[in-house]
């Protein structure tokens, strides 16, 4: 009895885990419980959603050893923000060392100018003030570099009106300098009174307007001719400032949305099919011993998907072939001790007896066996990367709550058939 | 059932399938992707008359190979490109959709190639240490790490077979060997030492049962006890890989061929190859 309610209260998380985020009946909606941390969706890789996957070498060779982790942590940092720009959602910056190269992998799910997006992952934005000889500067040329640069800069942000001679309500980009930066600035501006001062990103003027006095509060605005988006734009790029360590792509795959779309909707009906075959095989085997074998399978998927959906698991085509052959390989622990309670009748013992004994005696068997393909799948997941790591995964998680449905739940419901006579 | 009475025939029957491909392995190789050589895969839907290999020779691109796969759309590989390239090369075919491109430099691919490689060796040790630690309470005189190495000898077996097959399929059909192919190994690997390590648990338990009964006899009648779930377990799993083989798509098809192919090899090597093993270590030491 105890048990039954374990069950029931198994199959009622299973539920409220698996379920859509809101179900209607009748008048009435039902809500997916919220937790923290997770969305209890399913995360779909990018050959089942289509998108881009990029990796990039990073060139640590002019940075000192010491000072290479930390560099390429900010260049991620970089990337991170500059791919939040292109909107992307679920997207993934990751760095992974092979060797001594350091790569940085970006997934982008959904995403559909590629060549866009390269172009701003790569971006370099490099800000320089730059103050001109003669009073009115006439070419971009005009300007020398004053030192102060993108890298005095504290923090960079979109706001409204800014200077005197804008119309308020256009955006402005107003920035925040380092205490180092703000007396460099105010040198500057001192010197430059009734001048005008340069703003040039990546080597292209901004804007150039003119100094009225010395600006001491380490605080300037740019306002160039700005759209909100370009105002945006432009504060991320400053915020990001150039990449510390210079990068290059070494592998690229997109996927066609339309070719995910496919697999997905394939892929299930074969795992619906091969499913129905391995219950109409257990039944037909083993009688009312493969009917609750079937059972727990059902058990077993649901438990499984709602792992996936916990931990939670990056779904890919690999990884749900993965998990229907796990389907296959769960039945195998029950096939194992139904057809050692088979022997153990022939033997001569009482079927209540030859049940305990085959899931006893079957049990050395299943740990042994399940022990080497989890070495086997570990090893994949160790060395893997992306697909080969979602499969790897899918495997494992499927291994170990096989073991629990088809030794706990079927050794229960087989004492609940079996002892009631 | 005397199964043992036949080990050489189960052997020729090994060797009939692994020597072709053996012989094809050394001759022609595996049919590598350009996730092991690096390069540029792209797959685009085009009209028929869409003229590839000018295109990319107009462009200064390095086109290897055209593979139509049907519905107009064709597989190009490339020496690698850029997304710009990429989009200009599309943009002169006129009305081309890509559906996929991948780009692989050739460090990567180099890498896989070493890990896989690492991975497979890895295992293979790993394996042979639990078995042999596993198996460490069987009686005097047999030895617990034979057991474990003829398990190894076993799943070495399926693996050259997989390879050998996919090697005349590279060659006959230019069935290309992906880092998913990998995958699909080290899953056979998995399966194949699952099976053996059951029909060796059976032969562990009924040597400390019968210590009287000879080493041949024990083999024969722990395989004919386990030879129902061996075929049982084996037909659940074909069933489930047929299903998708038959409805799961074009992108994993020599995936799930591999994964096949390996099982049912793994499931004839537990127990014809891997057991006869043992016997004939076992009784050429003991008498």
């Amino acid at each position: 009895m105890r048990q039954f309610i374990f069950f029931l209260f198994l199959l009622l998380a299973c539920f409220l885990v698996l379920m859509p985020a809101t179900i209607k009946i009748g008048p009435r909606t039902l809500y997916r419980p919220q937790i923290k941390y997770r969305d209890l969706e399913f995360h779909l890789g990018l050959d089942l959603q289509g998108g881009t996957h990029l990796v990039y070498q990073a060139d640590t060779g002019k940075i000192a050893a010491a000072d290479r982790a930390d560099a390429v942590k900010a260049t991620k940092d970089n990337i991170e923000r500059r791919v939040n720009l292109l909107g992307v959602s679920e997207s993934l910056v990751q760095t992974s060392q092979v060797g001594s190269d350091s790569r940085l992998i970006i997934e982008l799910p959904g995403i559909s100018d590629v060549a866009e997006a390269i172009n701003t992952i790569g971006a370099t934005a490099q800000l320089e003030f730059r103050e001109s000889a003669v009073a009115t500067p006439s070419a971009q040329t005009d300007f020398t570099s004053t030192g102060l640069t993108g890298a005095d800069l504290k923090l960079a942000q979109v706001q409204f009106g800014g200077s005197s001679d804008q119309i308020s309500g256009t955006p402005s980009v107003g920035i925040e300098f380092s205490p180092d930066g703000g007396k460099k600035f105010a040198e500057i501006t001192k010197r430059n009174i009734d001048k005008p001062l340069a703003i040039f990103l990546d080597n292209q003027l901004v804007s150039a307007p003119n100094v009225q006095q010395e600006i001491t509060g380490g605080q300037a605005v740019i306002s160039g001719q700005f759209t909100l988006d370009e105002a945006k734009r432009l504060v991320v790029q400053l915020n990001a400032g150039a990449l510390p360590v210079p990068i290059k792509i070494v592998e690229q795959k997109n996927i066609g949305a339309t070719l995910g779309s496919e697999s997905i909707t394939k892929s299930l009906f074969a795992g619906f099919v091969g499913l129905l075959l391995i219950w109409l095989f257990m039944a037909a085997n083993y009688g009312i011993k493969g009917l609750l074998a079937d059972f727990a399978l059902i058990i077993y998927i649901l438990i499984t998907l709602s792992v996936f959906k916990l931990v939670p698991v990056t779904l890919t085509l690999a990884g749900i072939a993965g998990f229907i052959l796990s389907i296959g390989m769960a039945v195998d622990a029950n096939i194992l001790i139904f057809e050692r309670m088979k022997e153990e009748i022939r033997w001569g013992r009482p079927v209540s007896a030859a049940m305990e004994l085959g899931f006893h005696r079957a049990w050395n068997s299943i740990r042994d066996s399940n022990v080497s393909s989890l070495i086997t799948a570990g090893i994949l997941f160790w060395f893997g990367s992306g697909p080969v790591r979602g499969f790897a995964l899918t495997l494992i998680l499927g291994i170990l709550v096989s073991l629990f449905t088809s030794i706990t739940v079927t050794r229960s419901l087989l004492r609940l058939v079996y002892t009631r006579k | 059932m005397k199964f043992m009475k036949f080990k050489w025939l189960y052997f020729g029957i090994s060797l009939l399938i692994l020597i072709p491909g053996i012989y094809s392995l050394i001759r022609y190789g595996l049919r590598l992707s350009i996730d092991f050589t690096g390069g540029t895969l792209l797959e685009i839907q085009a009209t028929g008359s869409a003229n590839f290999a000018g295109v990319a020779k107009d462009q200064n691109l390095e086109l290897y190979s055209v593979q139509s796969t049907g519905d107009n759309s064709y597989l190009l590989r490339f020496k690698p490109l850029s997304q710009e390239e990429n989009d200009k090369f599309k943009k002169a075919l006129g009305d081309a959709v890509e559906k996929r491109f991948e780009t692989v430099g050739p460090l990567i691919g180099k890498e896989l190639t070493q890990k896989a490689i690492l991975s497979i060796i890895l295992a293979s040790l790993f394996i042979i240490l639990y078995i042999a630690w596993s198996f460490r309470s069987i009686p005097k005189p047999y030895a617990s790490w034979k057991f474990g190495v003829s398990a190894v000898i076993a799943l070495l077996h399926d693996v050259f077979v997989v390879l050998g097959l996919f090697s005349l399929f590279g060659h006959y059909f230019h069935v290309e060997i992906d880092s998913l192919f990998v995958t699909a190994i080290l899953t056979v690997i998995g399966f194949s030492v699952h099976d053996t390590i059951v029909v060796f648990d059976r032969i562990r338990e009924n040597l400390t049962k019968h210590p009287r009964v000879n080493f041949t006899q024990i083999v024969d009648f722990s395989i004919a006890e386990t030879l129902n779930r061996s075929l049982s377990t084996s037909l659940t799993v074909t069933l489930t890989l047929t299903a998708l083989l038959l409805f799961g798509g074009e992108s994993i098809r020599w995936f799930v061929v591999a994964l096949l192919i390996g099982i049912v090899s793994g499931t004839y090597s537990s127990i014809f190859n891997a057991a006869p093993l043992l016997v004939l270590w076992e009784n050429k030491k003991h008498g």
